[in-house]
C-alpha cells in the first residue's frame, strides 16, 4: 500500500471539505478501496473515513419508501426487519453480497459508488427505482450508473442515503462467478408503482436494464415469458468463467428464476 | 504391539498438535522475528518471454530503507538449481537441463520469473524501491502450450533445448501393444487434457535467512517438506557450503500438496544475500506471487487408446503423452510425466501390454512438479476415462467392466514395471457400491429427470504407488537422490522419549500417528512421547514428507529404531534381573523373564541406561539413543474405488455433487480419525480440479490470468457435500507396520470419478467428451453444441 | 503519516502510534506480536486474517487499523480461558476439524460469529455461512462437524 494522509470528519459538511480540499477518496467500509490499495491499484493521497458521521447510518420506512443510510452495512440490511417486511429482495440480496466478513463492513453506499460491473447492489438499485440522496443532490438510478466503475458523484459529493420505493413483488436471482462469487449475471426482477423494471449485472461492463425482458413482462408477469426472450450476446463480458452467449442465456434464465421467486 | 490400555493403534486419538494450533500458539515461518531483520521483496518479469536488455538499480539502491539491492550478475560463484531426476530419452540421450539461475539473467522466461531481489527494513520500503527499478525488456513471443512448444517455428525458450523438448521417454512393450491392437474386437479412444493446477496451500511460501559471522554459519527458516533435501540442494549444488553451516528449520508449515518439496530460487537467494547484508532477511510471498511462482501441477496433453477383446477384457493400452515442464525443471518435474505416471497405467487390471511414450517440454509457465497425487491421479484419469469410455462403448455396465479385469492373485507384476504386492479390489468396489447405494441410482435419475435435472454416477478403481524406493533401483532410474528414511529414538533418563523424524508433517498429524505408535511399542503413555521433526540441526537426515510416504517409509524407520531401543533394553534388563537376555521378554511396558513375575518396567531400565551404577559397562555403552535408516524394499500399493453421484442443470451448466463415496484399502491404519481426514482433503482436492480448477495462462502474451482467487476457483464449504468414506483392510507385505499410504488418495480417485459420473449424466444429451474442469460454462457449451 | 490508536485487543486495552497504511492484520501480528491471525492472501478471500471486531467477523487484512479504532477486537489468542478451549476450540479439535492449523484461527472465529446468529445451524448453512473462509487441507467435512458440535456446546 503506498502511503496516504488519512481524515476522519465528523460530518458531512467535514468530510465534502476535506475531499474537496484534499482530492481525496471516500472511504467507507473499504471492503473494495482497501483491497484496491493493498494491491497498490489505488492510490489515493488522502483518505477521508466516513466512518465518523452518525448520520450516514440507519434504516427507516419514510412513506411508501425505505431509506438507508450510506454507511449502513450490508449484514444490517440483510438482517433489518423493516427491509424484511418491506423489500424482502433487498434483504435477500443484501444477505447474498460477498460473505460473511464483507457483509459486516461493506457499505450500500460503498457499493453503488463503486459500480462495480459485478456487483448485486447496482442491479437492486436501479431494478427497484431507487432513488440516491447526496450532500448535494437526488439522483434517480436511472441517471446514476454512467458506466464500468463510473457513477454520476462528483469528486467532492458523498452519497447519503439511498430511498427504496416499496414495490409490489421483486426478487434477485445471481448466477455466481465460480471463483470471485460475484455475479457472473445477476437479475433483479421488480413489479414497481413505474411499471416492471429488470436490471442486470455482471452480465455486461455496467449494470443496465433489459428492456425486451421487462416488455415481456410487462405482458406476462411469468417465468416462461422472461425464459422465452433471447438476448443478444454483442456488447456482453466475454471472460474465461464464460462466454458472451453464455451470459445472455444466462440472463433469460437468471430473469425466469426471479421471477417465479418473486411470485 | 502390547495390548494394554497404551496401545491406542487403531484408535481415533484427538491430536497433540491442536492446541497451539487452535490458541494461534503455531509458530509459522511467518512468525519468525529475529532481531534486526530486513524484508526481502522480488523483481518478477511482467513478461512470458523477453530478453533484458539492461537493468539500472541506482535510484532503488538509493531509496529510502533499502539496506541492498541484487541481481542475477551479482550472484557470482551460485550456480544454477538443479533438477533431481535424470530421465535419459529413448534415444538414450539424457534429458536437456538447461541453466535454472536463481536470478534470471539475460532472459526472463515466465510472468513471474524472478530477476532482481531487494531487501530493505520494511516490506513497504523493498517493495517501493523495487518500482524503482528501471529494466529494459526486449520482449518476444511466447509459447505457453505444452504441445504448441514442440511445433515448429514455436519461440525458443533455451538454447539448451532445441525446439524446447526436454526429453521424449517411453515405458513398455510397443510391439505386444501393437499386436493385441492388430487384433482387438473394439477399441476406445481419448483425447484428454489433464488441466494445470496450482497448489494453494493457505500458507503461502515464506523464508528467513540469517546469517552468524561467530560460526560462518547460516539458519533458514523455510516452509519445506523435506528441510533436509533443501540443505542438501542448497549446499552442494547451488552455493558451494558446507552443510554442516547450514541449518534449515521447516516449523509448523501450513499445507504443502508438493509445492513446498522444492527448492526455490528465494531463499536461496536469501542465504547467499544474508551474509552479505550480515542481517535476518525476510520474505513471505503474496498470495499473487504464489500464483505465479510456486510449482504448478498436471499439465498433460494425452492421446489414449486401449484394446479390449469381444468381452471387454483389456488387450493393451498405448498412451502417449506430452507434459509441461514450464520455463525451468523444477526439483523433481522430470520423474512426475514419467516414473510416477506411466508405471500406474496398469491401474488395478491385468491389461497384459502397456506402452506409454511422454514428451515433456519447455513452455513460457511457471515451473511444474508434483502436486498431490503426482503422476498418479493423471494416470489413473486416462486409465479410468478409458474404462468409463469402453464400458459405454460396448454397453457393459461400469461396475462389471471393472470386475473383468481387475487383478486378483498377488504379488502381480505389471506390464510397466511395477510388482503390486497385494490388494483385494473387489472388496472395495463392493463397498464403495453399497454405500454409495447403486441399487437406487436410477429411480434417483428418473426423479432428477422429473425436475429437469441430468443424473450419472461415475467410477474410479484407482491404484497408487506410495513410498517410492528402493533407493538403489530408483537410482537405476535416475533418481538423484535416496528414498529412505530415518527415524532416531532418544529415551530419556526418566523414561520420557523423543523421537526424531525425517519426516515433515504440514497437517498429517505426525504427532499424534507417530506417537501412538511409540507409545504402544513401548508400553509408555502417549504424553510421553515428543515428535520432534522439520530441522536439520536437530534430525540425523531425512528426505521429508511426499508420495504419501510418511507412515509406511518414516513411521517404519522409528520402529526400526524402535526395535533397537528394546534390543538394548532387553540386555539391561537381563543384568538387572541376572537372567539370560534370551529369557527377557517386552511386552507393555515391561521387561519380564519369561515365565517368571520378575520384570523391570521400562522406565526402570531407561535410568539404569542413563546412571549406570548397576550396569554391564564391560559389554555395554549407557545410553538409550537409536537411529535407523530404513530404506523399503518396494513401493505400497493403496487402492480403492471412488463413485460419485452428479446433478446437472441443463439450463446453466451447473454440476452438483450429490453424492460421494470413497473404499480405500490403505493397508493398516494407525488414527482412523486423521486417515478418514486425509481421504476428505484429497477429495476435494480432485473435485477442485474436476469442477473448478484451472490454471490459465493467455496463449497469446502469455500472461497468467488466473492470478488470484478472483479468478483462480478454490473449492469453499458449500461446493462440496460431505462425503462416505469407509475403508477395506490388505495390509503391506513389506513393512512391520502394514501401512500404505492415504495422503494422496483422494486427489487419485476423485477427478476421474467425477468427470464419469458428468459424461454418465451427459451422454443421453448426446455429450461424448469434456475437459476438466467441468464447470457450468463448459457443460453449457457442450450441451448447445450437442443439440446442433 | 502516524496515527495514533486506543482500542481493546483480548480485553486489554492497546494505546500506539502507527503508520496510516498499517493494516489491522499488520498492526495484530507485528505491533501486538498476536501471530495466531494469518494472511493467506491479498485479495480478501482466504479469511485466514478473520478477527471479531466488535463481536463481528472481520477480515483483519481487507481493513486498516485506524478503521478499528476504539473497537473491541477478539483474536484467536483471546477465545481461550485459563488454558481452557472455548468450546468451538475444543470442537475443532475433537472432530479433526483442522489438518495444517493456518487457516484455522479464521475458521474458528468465523464459526464464533456464525454461531451468533445461526444457534442451530443445519449443514446447508454453515456450509453457506464458510463462504469467506478457505481451507485447503479438510475438505470442509470435519469443520462443518466440528462448527455443528461447537454450537450445540455453546447453547450449553
Amino acid at each position: 500500500m503506498y502511503a496516504f494522509e488519512y481524515q476522519r470528519p465528523k460530518s458531512v459538511a467535514d468530510a465534502v471539505a476535506a475531499l474537496a480540499k484534499s482530492g481525496g477518496k471516500a472511504l467507507a467500509g473499504g471492503q473494495s478501496l482497501v483491497g484496491a490499495m493493498k494491491l497498490r491499484l489505488a492510490n489515493p493521497g488522502t483518505i477521508v473515513d466516513l466512518s465518523g458521521i452518525a448520520e450516514l447510518r440507519g434504516i427507516k420506512k419514510e412513506g411508501d419508501a425505505i431509506v438507508i443510510g450510506a454507511l449502513t452495512t450490508h449484514a444490517e440490511v440483510a438482517s433489518s426487519s423493516v427491509v424484511k417486511q418491506s423489500i424482502p429482495a433487498l434483504a435477500a440480496v443484501a444477505e447474498g453480497i460477498g460473505d460473511r466478513q464483507v457483509r459486516n463492513r461493506g457499505t450500500l453506499g460503498g457499493s453503488i459508488a463503486n459500480n462495480d460491473p459485478a456487483a448485486d447492489y447496482p442491479a437492486a438499485v436501479l431494478a427497484l427505482g431507487a432513488t440516491v440522496h447526496t450532500n448535494k443532490r437526488k439522483i434517480i438510478a436511472d441517471d446514476f450508473f454512467k458506466g464500468m466503475y463510473e457513477t454520476a458523484l462528483a469528486a467532492d459529493e458523498i452519497i447519503t442515503a439511498v430511498s427504496f420505493p416499496v414495490p409490489k413483488k421483486a426478487a434477485y436471482m445471481k448466477f455466481p462467478q465460480p471463483a470471485s462469487r460475484f455475479a457472473l449475471v445477476g437479475v433483479f426482477v421488480a413489479q414497481t408503482g413505474g411499471g416492471t423494471r429488470v436490471a442486470v449485472t455482471g452480465a455486461a461492463p455496467h449494470v443496465h436494464r433489459a428492456s425486451t425482458i421487462e416488455a415481456a413482462l410487462s405482458k406476462s408477469f411469468t417465468a416462461d415469458a422472461a425464459k422465452a426472450v433471447k438476448i443478444p450476446a454483442d456488447h456482453l463480458n466475454n471472460d474465461i468463467h464464460g462466454s458472451a452467449a453464455y451470459r445472455a442465456h444466462l440472463v433469460s434464465v437468471m430473469a425466469s428464476r426471479a421471477v417465479a421467486a418473486a411470485g | 504391539m502390547g495390548n494394554s490400555e497404551l496401545n491406542t493403534v487403531g484408535q481415533s486419538v484427538r491430536r497433540k498438535e491442536d492446541y497451539r494450533f487452535l490458541t494461534g500458539c503455531g509458530q509459522y515461518t511467518d512468525d519468525v522475528n529475529p532481531p534486526h531483520h530486513t524484508h526481502a521483496y522480488f523483481l518478477r518479469s511482467p513478461h512470458a518471454h523477453a530478453n533484458i536488455r539492461r537493468i539500472d538499480t541506482a535510484k532503488a539502491k538509493a531509496a529510502p530503507g533499502v539496506v541492498a539491492v541484487y541481481t542475477g550478475a551479482d550472484l557470482t560463484g551460485v550456480n544454477g538449481l538443479p533438477c533431481g531426476w535424470l530421465i535419459t530419452g529413448t534415444d538414450g540421450q539424457p534429458m536437456k537441463e538447461p541453466p535454472h539461475p536463481v536470478l534470471a539473467q539475460g532472459k526472463v522466461r515466465y510472468v513471474g520469473d524472478g530477476f532482481a531481489m531487494v531487501i530493505a527494513e520494511t516490506p513497504a520500503q523493498a517493495k517501493d524501491a523495487a518500482e524503482l527499478i528501471d529494466v529494459d525488456y526486449d520482449a518476444v513471443p511466447a509459447v505457453v502450450n505444452p504441445v504448441e512448444a514442440l511445433k515448429a517455428g514455436a519461440p525458443q525458450i533455451h538454447d539448451g533445448a532445441p525446439g524446447n523438448k526436454c526429453y521424449t521417454w517411453a515405458l513398455g512393450d510397443k510391439a505386444a501393444v501393437d499386436a493385441a491392437f492388430a487384433k482387438a474386437a473394439h477399441v476406445t479412444q481419448l483425447d484428454i487434457v489433464n488441466n494445470r493446477l496450482i497448489p494453494n496451500a493457505i500458507e503461502p511460501r515464506a523464508a528467513v535467512a540469517s546469517y552468524s559471522r561467530a560460526d560462518d554459519g547460516y539458519t533458514l527458516y523455510v516452509t519445506s517438506q523435506n528441510p533436509h533435501v533443501e540443505r542438501l540442494l542448497m549446499t552442494a549444488f547451488v552455493l558451494g557450503l558446507p552443510e554442516t553451516k547450514v541449518r534449515v528449520i521447516a516449523p509448523d508449515v501450513g499445507g504443502g500438496f508438493g509445492s513446498k518439496i522444492y527448492l526455490y530460487p528465494e531463499e536461496t537467494a536469501m542465504v547467499w544475500a544474508s551474509k552479505r547484508v550480515n542481517r535476518p532477511i525476510k520474505w513471505t510471498a503474496e498470495r499473487s506471487e504464489s500464483f505465479l511462482a510456486d510449482a504448478h501441477g498436471r499439465d498433460h496433453v494425452t492421446h489414449a487408446e486401449l484394446a479390449l477383446d469381444p468381452d471387454g477384457k483389456f488387450l493393451a493400452m498405448r498412451v502417449h503423452t506430452t507434459a509441461a515442464m514450464g520455463a525451468y525443471l523444477s526439483t523433481f518435474a522430470s520423474c512426475i510425466p514419467t516414473i510416477l505416471y506411466a508405471t500406474l497405467l496398469a491401474g488395478q487390471y491385468t491389461t497384459p501390454a502397456i506402452y506409454c511414450e511422454v514428451t515433456a517440454a519447455f513452455t513460457n509457465t511457471a515451473p511444474v512438479d508434483a502436486y498431490r497425487g503426482a503422476g498418479r491421479p493423471e494416470a489413473t484419469y486416462v486409465v479410468e476415462r478409458l474404462v468409463h469410455a469402453a464400458a459405454s462403448e460396448m454397453g457393459i455396465a461400469q461396475d462389471e467392466i471393472r470386475r473383468r479385469n481387475f487383478i486378483r492373485e498377488f504379488p502381480y507384476q505389471t506390464p510397466v514395471a511395477l510388482l503390486y504386492d497385494t490388494g483385494g479390489y473387489d472388496a472395495c468396489l463392493d463397498e464403495a457400491m453399497r454405500i454409495a447405494d447403486v441399487q437406487g441410482f436410477a429411480a434417483r435419475k428418473a426423479e432428477a429427470a422429473k425436475r429437469g435435472k441430468l443424473r450419472g454416477l461415475g467410477y474410479a478403481a484407482y491404484i497408487e504407488a506410495c513410498g517410492l524406493a528402493p533407493s538403489n533401483i530408483a537410482g537405476t532410474l535416475g533418481a538423484r537422490a535416496g528414498l529412505y528414511e530415518v527415524g532416531q529414538v532418544r529415551v530419556n533418563p526418566t523414561g520420557g522419549v523423543t523421537v526424531f523424524t525425517g519426516s515433515h508433517s504440514h497437517g498429517q498429524g505426525h504427532e499424534t500417528t507417530f506417537s501412538q505408535v511409540v507409545a504402544s511399542r513401548l508400553g509408555i503413555p502417549i504424553e510421553n512421547v515428543e515428535i520432534v521433526h522439520g530441522d536439520t540441526g536437530r534430525i540425523p537426515f531425512g528426505m521429508g514428507t511426499y508420495g504419501s510416504r510418511s507412515l509406511a517409509v518414516g513411521g517404519t524407520a522409528i520402529i526400526k529404531a524402535l526395535d533397537k531401543v528394546v534390543a538394548k533394553g532387553k540386555k539391561i534388563a537381563a543384568h538387572l534381573l541376572e537372567a539370560a537376555e534370551a529369557d527377557i521378554e517386552f511386552k507393555d511396558g515391561k521387561f519380564t523373564v519369561a515365565g517368571t513375575d520378575r520384570s523391570k518396567a521400562f522406565g526402570e531400565v531407561a535410568l539404569a541406561a542413563y546412571v549406570p551404577h548397576n550396569y554391564p559397562l564391560d559389554k555395554l555403552e549407557p545410553g538409550l539413543d537409536e537411529t535407523a535408516f530404513y530404506d523399503p524394499t518396494n513401493f505400497t500399493f493403496p487402492a480403492g474405488t471412488h463413485i460419485c453421484e452428479v446433478e446437472i442443470d441443463p439450463d446453466t451448466g451447473k454440476v452438483a455433487i450429490v453424492n460421494f463415496s470413497a473404499c480405500d484399502d490403505f493397508g493398516n491404519i494407525i488414527n482412523p480419525m486423521i486417515v478418514e481426514g486425509q481421504v476428505h482433503g484429497g477429495v476435494v482436492q480432485g473435485i477442485g480440479q474436476a469442477l473448478l480448477e484451472q490454471c490459465v495462462y493467455d496463449q497469446e502474451s502469455g500472461q497468467l490470468l488466473t492470478g488470484s482467487y478472483m479468478d483462480y476457483a478454490l473449492p469453499r464449504a458449500d461446493d462440496v457435500p460431505s462425503f462416505k468414506v469407509t475403508t477395506k483392510v490388505t495390509p503391506c507385505t513389506h513393512n512391520p507396520l502394514g501401512a500404505k499410504g492415504c495422503g494422496e488418495a483422494g486427489a487419485i480417485g476423485a477427478p476421474a470419478a467425477l468427470m464419469n459420473a458428468v459424461h454418465d449424466a451427459l451422454s443421453a444429451a448426446g455429450v461424448t467428451y469434456l475437459d476438466m474442469p467441468a464447470t457450468p460454462h463448459r457443460v453449457w457449451s457442450a450441451l448447445q453444441a450437442a443439440k446442433h | 503519516m502516524s496515527v495514533s490508536l486506543s482500542l481493546t485487543v483480548n480485553d486489554e486495552a492497546v494505546n500506539a502510534q502507527v503508520d496510516a497504511r498499517t493494516l489491522l492484520v499488520d498492526f495484530i501480528r507485528n505491533n501486538l506480536a498476536l501471530t495466531g491471525t494469518h494472511v493467506g492472501c491479498d485479495t480478501g478471500q482466504c479469511g485466514a486474517c478473520t478477527v471479531l471486531v466488535d463481536g463481528n467477523a472481520v477480515k483483519a487484512c481487507t481493513i486498516l487499523a485506524v478503521q478499528a479504532n476504539g473497537s473491541k477486537i477478539t483474536t484467536i489468542e483471546g477465545l481461550a480461558k485459563n488454558g481452557e478451549l472455548h468450546p468451538m476450540q475444543a470442537a475443532f479439535k475433537d472432530c479433526h476439524g483442522l489438518q495444517c492449523g493456518f487457516c484455522t484461527p479464521g475458521m474458528v472465529l468465523s464459526a464464533i460469529d456464525l454461531v451468533q446468529r445461526h444457534p442451530d445451524a443445519d449443514e446447508a448453512t454453515i456450509r453457506a455461512e464458510l463462504e469467506g473462509n478457505l481451507c485447503r487441507c479438510t475438505g470442509y467435512q470435519n469443520i462443518v462437524k466440528a462448527i455443528a458440535q461447537g454450537a450445540a456446546a455453546m447453547r450449553g
